[in-house]
Parts: C-alpha cells; structure tokens; sequence
C-alpha cells in the first residue's frame, strides 16, 4: 500500500516539471509577449522604459538561463515579485488559499449532498416522477452558465428575499459562503447524480446483488451493504475529476461574488498584466489539481481491492 | 429522457440558435452596438423593447440576437479546432506507435492536468483579448477527450482483418488511416464534438464575462452578462435574457449529444454520463 | 410434519411479461423434495430450470413472475407470506449457489464479511461473534488457514476456492434446503470432483436436502437419488437415477443419454461421434404445437404435433410426458 502510494506520488513529478515548463514558455518565451502584455490594450510603451525593465527582469538572458533561475526560485517556493504590489507573490497566494479551498470544499459538499441521493433515488425507481425530475434538473445543470446561475441567486436571495449577503467574503462566515458555494456546485451536483444513477442501475443487476437477495437481506440493505461500496468507486473518479474542473470554474464564481480567492487573484492579475502573479496562481491551481487527483487514487485503491494488486 | 426525445428536442433548440445566428442581421430591430440612445436607457421589457435596454439605451434583444453569432462561431469553430487536433494525434499515436505514441499520451496527460478554462485563460491573458485569440484559446485546449477516443479505436481497429487487407494491398498509412480507421471512429468523435461545442459557449461566456473574451461593445453574451452585474439591482432584465441564450444554446447541445451518442455509440450507454 | 414432504411444487407456471404479450416461459412444473432427499433438474440451456429455481428462493425479476401455480415450504405457502417472512426463509432454511463464482461475489467487500453477514442476518449475532463463525464456516468448507483468507478478496482466490467460499455461505444457516444452479460448470474439470463431493457430504452430514440443476445428466443422476428432466419450460420426465439410464421412456431423456461419452463405449475411445439431439431448444415465444419435443423428435407422429401430452405414471414407477411412452 505503501509503495503504492509513493509511486503514486512520484509519477506526478514529470507532470508538474512540464507544466512549470508551459507555464514558463507561455509567459516568458513568446516573442514579445511580455512587453506587449506590460502596455494596456493600445498604449504603447515608452522604449527606454521597456529597456530598462527587461534589464531588470533579467529578460535579456538565454532562455535556458532564466528558466534554470526560474525552476530554482520555484523550489525554494518563490514565485516571485508582483509587478503591481510589489508583494511577493507566494504571500498573495497564500493569503486567498483559504478562500478558495473553503468554496470548492463546500461547493463540493452541496453537491455530494444532494447529488448523491438523488443518484440513489433517481436508480431505484427508474423512470419514475423522480427519476424523470432529477434527470431534466441534472441536464439542466450542465448546461447553464455558472455565472449566470449565480446571477440569479444573488438577485433571489439577495437583493430581493434579503436572505444573505450579495457577494464578498465579509467574516468569512458560512452566510457569506452559501451562495457562491451553491453556484459552483450546481454542475458536480448533476453530474454526480448522473454518474451514480448509471453505477446503481448498473450494479443492481450485478450477479452479486442477487447473491446478496438469496441470502435473505432486505433490499436496504442489499444497497447499503452491496451496493453502496461498488457505486462510490465510480463516484469518487467524478468526484476527483469534477474538484479539478471546479478549480477552473471557483475563477468565473470569485470574481462574480468577489471572493478574496485565488480564482479572482488570477483574473485580476491578467487584466492588469500582472505576469509573476498569474504564473504563480495557475501554478497553484494546478498543484491542487494535481494533489487531488494523487489523493483520489490513493482513495480508490482503499475502496477497491483489485487496484492494488493489478 | 426517453430515445429519440432528446435528439429531437436537442436538434430544435440547436438549428433554432443556427438560424437566429444566420438571420441576425434581418431578426435584429437595431444595430447591437451603433444604436445607443440614453433616452431609452434601462428600459424594462415591452412590446417595443422586447427584451428590455441597457444603460446606454440599446436593445438587448437586438444584442442578444446578435450575440449568437459570436456564441456559434466560437463554439463551432473551436470545436472543429479540437476535434482536428485530437483526432490527427490520437489517430497517429494508435497507428504508429513508439516514441510519437508516448509523447501524445504525455501531451494528452499534461492537458488533463490543467483545467482547460484555466489555460484557456492563460493564453488569453498571453494573446490579448479578441475574437481569434478566443477561438486559438478555446480551440487548443480540448482535444484531450477527442485524443484518447480516437487512439482508443484506432488501437483496436488496426489488427482487424480489414485494415490488415488494406495494408497488404499496399494503401499507405495515410490512406489505411483515413479510408479505413477514421469512418469507423466518426460516431464517438462526433458525439465528443456536440458536448465539446457546448462547452466551448460555456468557456466564451465565462471568459467574456471576466473581460478577457469579447469586450464590451461587441455584443457577446458573456459580457453583456458582465455589465448586467452591475445594473442587477435598477435592471435586473439585463441578467435574464443573455444567460437564458447561453442555456438554451446549450442545452439543445447537450441534448443533441446525448441524443446522437444513443444513436451513434451504442456500446456506450450503459456507461456513465 | 415428518411424512410432509419439505418442498413442494405444483403447477408452477412462470411468465415473461414482455412489454404486450406475455408468455409462459414454465409452464405446469410440479415436484416435491423431501428432507435430506437430493433432487436433480437436468435441461438443455434455456428449459427453464434455472428460473424454477429462482421462483423456489423468490428471486424472480421483471419481467419474469410467477402466473400460476403453488410452492409449499413444509406446507406453508411461500408466496403468501408477507415479505419479511419471505426474506427469513431465504438464506436461513433455503439457500442457493450460483454458476458463476467469480461475479456471484462482491468483489469489493472480503469474502469473510460475506459469509459473515449470514450470521447477522439470521442469527442475531454482532459483527465480532459473526465474524468468528466465518472463519468456522471456512474451514467447514476445507479451505486452508481460514482465519487469513476470511480477509482476502474474491480476486485473490482461485475459482474452486470462491465456490468453496459460496458454498460456506449458502450453509452458514444450516439450511434445509441447498439449491445448486450449476455449481461446477464454470470450474476445471478436476476442482468439479472436489467440489461436488464437498456439498453433497456436507449436506448428507446436516440432513440438508439438495436441489440440483445441471445441464449435465450424468452429473445430475450421480449426485442425486430423484432427477426431473425439463424441455422447453415442461418437465418431461421424472425418475430415480437408478432407473433412468436403465429403462428411460421419453426420446429427449435418450437423446441426453446417448450424448454422454460412456466408458468403453466405441464414442468414449473416439471412434464414433457422440451422438447429439439434432436442432435446438425453441425460443420461449415458439414453443411449437403439440408436443414440444415433436419437431426434433424422431419418433414423433401425428398426435404429437396436434395434442400436448399429460404427464403419466408409469408401472415401474416415475412419470413421463409422451404419446409413445413404452
């Protein structure tokens, strides 16, 4: 389990090398990219300001240097300096962590919460009013704009039930949480239910569920003790797979609530050209992608034994 | 969803957004982004501003209608972007195999490992904003699915008898690849391209929404969205109408693809969504 | 209650609702086994055996049900009773194996908890006590050092081993009866033996009454002191397995006998063929007129392709469903 677990790790290195090696091309490689993204849509630069800036930044090296300073700097978890603050770039990120962590974790929640047992109950009547429901709001789902959605709520319950708070992160209290939280979870939470129907229906006509009924059990527990865990294998690759698409969606969530996140610090910081600062935020988001889908293996070796041994 | 409503449903919605793209010109009561006109600003719904006006006095329903023309060519440019790119490497990786079979799949790996709206955004934020660097955007960061698929197939089809025949006939690779392996991979690839398209109007919202699509005045969806934001609480009209678009688009998309996945990749209904 | 036969079928009639129609898909099956007696059901795939079985335990399924008929378990009528009561006979005092051992068992819990939850279900006891009597059953079933492989997974465990594990788990209650649905078909021959012999000297050792179901007549009449056997939903023949190879009177029973290599016979040295029953069983919605043998039947004349035989007693005891029975 163990090994498992290390080779498991180890094999992301590769990934994140090349990442960092995208990352860095795309910002520092490109002909010209960064003067020109330095100058608002437009605006020219002034020349010698330019000069003088790329002598700064160290632009005027070979490539394979300042990628060299670039990977060394990374590891010592120095992302660098913000263009715009002048803060450096490690301490931005780690300040809107917790944010983001707090609305994906609890956007993910709502819709294990409620994606979940819909599953559930949408499998064991199928094509029933339920069922039928469940599925035209799990379509539905998928198919909206997040921001949109969000849009609503916040004109809803917001502006005209007064119920919570309209966007920012205020205390940091649950109250300021719901919205976003909701809206983010809206997609995972169709597609989690979506995903368990098919497990379900799938699994309650495995040779084991019968096994199970001839051995006298109530079809409660037929599910709870039989099907439950075979259905969560395929719940959880959803799960791992949607927390990463969740990640790209917290952005379009964070700036519309104005959540102090990584999301709103990685819009902000490309609209203001801020090149340090949305290099380390992406890094970032890709890291926790990155972990998440490592923890998510792990996960499913524990729930499924085949895994290990194969 | 019972077969065969969805496709019809799905269809309907899809050619109606088609034809509303099309005629724009001819459906629109005013130019979308010329006539402003701040004695009719923040107008609600009527029957002479349909859909309502903005803060700067033009239509939304002109705009709206407008707007999916960008909507349509984002998506279906984008996709068929995606869909080329996807279906070359992975047809090419599953055919020849070695060395250029490892460096797909690692590329295909690397793209998995990002999340495509946060790359998209990264070349977003390297090319400017706009409508081509939208479509080279949204166009080189979701051919992943399209890849694995089309290796997928192409692994399982070229021992077949008649690929073999093919070979010993003497057709060259590209011919094998392309008479014979891409027909029979064309089901899934399409069903992949229908969701794919989806998302793509999905990602051009999202992106124009946070100011690096489509800019303002240019009517996209998303960015009316954008400056709706900030009018919700004296119009909140603006918030319904563009986003009512970007779902319906949608959704006839995703039910278009369900639909064709029924009738074109039978083999995979039983699996998950 | 000692002279009441342990179960008891009669005129069971299955349908298989398809969407309009319905259609019989067994059709005036009836038998009766008593305690500690071993019967076989022997049948080309698709006659139907299976699904009797299935009716006996309640595990039937839409779009199959029960359309007529009674099944009496020690002279109680199974389906009467209400649910609950069902699911306590199940398991408890009858108790099924199935063909296929490698997906009959979950592949994500370990094999001890499956034999474990018997114990939980049926005899009031807690996980921890449950548990131990799992490894107990194990080693009923002759598996070695149990108390590890009670922890082991059912991928970790050869095929004969699993059916040791399924078997473990069907007599964990101490049924009264064991229904067998082709227990060894999906084993290698030589683990086949072991495991036959296993369950029948675990079950003469409880008193355990044993239903077989095999497509495999030999196997059947081996193991078993009564065989039924079936052709497309219908029984067509009941005897003592002692009997039945001696003096059999239905032409599908000899069709199956002939198709058995015999030793020193010239098929079992491989000089002639095998003999076969020429075509196949019909699907459930063309069972023919008639006699449903009659159109593989040589011996068939006008009367079976008009008038469905009864079943009848013969003189030497046993039934048969045959105009032309000797």
């Amino acid at each position: 389990m163990l090994s498992f677990v290390i080779r498991r790790i180890l094999q992301t290195i590769p990934t994140v090398l090349a990442v960092v090696l995208v990352i860095f091309v795309l910002f520092s490689v490109v002909p010209g990219s960064i003067m020109s993204s330095m100058s608002d849509d437009g605006r020219a630069t002034d020349p010698q300001i330019a000069e003088r800036m790329k002598k700064q930044l160290g632009l005027d090296d070979p490539v394979y240097i300042r990628f060299g300073s670039y990977i060394a700097s990374l590891a010592t978890g120095d992302f660098g300096t913000s263009f715009r603050t002048r803060e450096p770039v490690t301490s931005m990120i780690a300040k809107r962590a917790w944010p983001t962590l707090q609305l994906i974790f609890a956007a993910m929640t709502f819709a294990i919460v409620i994606g979940v047992p819909l599953g559930f109950i949408a499998a064991l009547r199928p094509g029933g009013i339920i069922d039928t429901i469940s599925m035209v709001v799990a379509v539905s789902g998928l198919s909206m704009a997040k921001f949109w959605l969000g849009l609503l709520l916040m004109y809803l319950f917001a502006l005209k039930l007064g119920w919570l708070p309209s966007f920012g992160y205020g205390d940091g209290g649950l109250r300021y949480l719901i919205l976003p939280a909701a809206t983010l979870g809206v997609s995972p939470m169709a597609l989690l239910a979506r995903t368990t129907r098919a497990a379900v229906l799938e699994i309650m006509t495995a040779d084991f569920v019968r096994t199970a009924r001839s051995k006298g059990m109530s079809e409660t527990l037929v599910v709870k003790w039989h099907v439950m865990r075979n259905a969560l294998v395929l719940i959880l690759t959803t799960i791992g797979l949607q927390l990463g698409a969740l990640m790209g969606q917290a952005v379009v969530v964070e700036k519309l609530f104005s959540w102090p996140g990584i999301g709103s610090l990685l819009v902000d910081s490309v609209l203001q050209r801020d090149i340090p600062a949305v290099q380390g935020s992406i890094l970032v988001v890709v890291l926790f992608f990155l972990t998440i889908n490592t923890v998510i293996d792990v996960l499913y070796a524990v729930i499924d034994p085949r895994i290990r041994y194969a | 969803m019972k077969f065969g409503t969805s496709l019809i449903i799905g269809g309907a919605l899809f050619a109606l957004a088609i034809f509303v793209g099309l005629l724009a010109p001819w459906l629109a009561h005013t130019d979308p982004v010329m006539d402003a006109n701040l004695m009719n600003a923040e107008e609600p719904p009527s029957w002479t501003w349909w859909f309502g006006t903005d803060a700067q006095g033009r239509d939304i329903y002109s705009r709206v209608v407008h707007g999916a023309r960008i909507s349509l060519t984002v998506g279906i440019v984008s996709q068929l972007v995606n869909s080329v790119i996807g279906v070359t490497l992975g047809l090419t990786a599953g055919y020849w195999g070695g060395w250029w079979d490892d460096f797909v799949n690692g590329l295909t790996n690397l793209m998995l490992a990002i999340p495509s709206l946060i790359f998209a955004l990264a070349i977003m934020a390297v090319l400017g904003s706009g409508l081509t660097s939208l479509l080279i955007a949204l166009g080189l960061t979701n051919w992943s699915f399209t890849c694995r698929i089309a290796r997928a197939s192409t692994l399982s089809l070229k021992n077949q008898g008649y690929v073999q025949a093919a070979r010993v006939l003497g057709y060259g690779d590209l011919r094998i690849m392309i008479t014979q392996l891409l027909p029979n991979m064309l089901g899934p690839i399409i069903v992949i391209g229908t969701l794919g398209m989806g998302s793509a109007v999905l990602a051009e919202a999202a992106l124009s929404f946070l100011g690096l699509g489509i800019r303002p005045p240019y009517p996209s969806w998303g960015s009316m969205l954008s400056e709706a934001r900030e009018q919700i609480t004296t119009a909140p009209w603006l918030s319904i109408f563009p986003g009512l678009a970007i779902f319906l688009t949608v959704l006839g998309l995703n039910l278009l693809g369900d639909g064709l996945r029924d009738i074109l990749d039978p083999q995979s209904r039983s699996q998950r969504a | 209650m000692t002279d009441s036969p342990l179960i008891e079928v009669e005129g069971l009639r299955i349908d298989l609702n398809d969407r309009a129609s319905h259609v019989a898909a067994v059709e005036g099956v009836s038998f009766r086994i008593d305690r500690g007696e071993t019967f076989g059901l022997v049948g080309e795939s698709g006659c139907g055996k299976s699904i009797t079985a299935l009716a006996l335990i309640g595990l039937l399924r839409q779009p199959l049900s029960i359309g007529a008929g009674v099944i009496r378990f020690e002279g109680r009528e199974i389906q009467r009773l209400p649910a609950a009561e069902q699911r306590a006979l199940r398991g408890n005092r009858i108790a099924m194996i199935f063909q296929e051992p490698m997906t009959a068992l979950n592949p994500v819990s370990p094999v001890g908890q499956q034999i474990a939850e018997m114990f939980v279900l049926h005899k009031g006891k807690n996980w921890r006590e449950a548990n131990q009597l799992a490894v107990e059953a194990l080693a009923s079933v002759r598996v070695p050092a149990p108390e590890r492989r009670v922890k082991d997974y059912p991928h970790q465990l050869s095929g004969g081993m699993r059916q040791r594990v399924m078997i473990a788990i069907a007599l964990a209650c101490g049924p009264d009866l064991l229904i067998a649905d082709e227990p060894t078909t999906a084993l290698d021959v030589t683990v086949q033996a072991e495991i036959i012999e296993l369950m029948r000297n675990l079950c003469a050792e409880r008193g355990t009454a044993i239903l077989m179901i095999s497509h495999d007549l030999g196997l059947v009449a081996n193991v078993c002191r009564r065989v039924a056997v079936m052709y497309a939903g219908r029984i067509v023949e009941e005897r003592g397995s002692a009997d039945i190879f001696r003096a059999c009177s239905h032409p599908y029973t000899q069709g199956l006998i002939d198709s058995l290599p015999r030793l020193g016979s010239r098929a079992a040295l491989g000089r002639t063929r095998l003999r076969e029953i020429a075509g196949v069983v019909p699907a459930i919605a063309d069972f023919p007129d008639g006699c449903r043998f009659n159109p593989r039947c040589a011996q068939a004349t006008e009367i079976c392709r008009t008038t469905a035989p009864e079943l009848t007693l013969l003189d030497a005891g046993g039934l048969v469903r045959c105009h032309h029975h000797a």
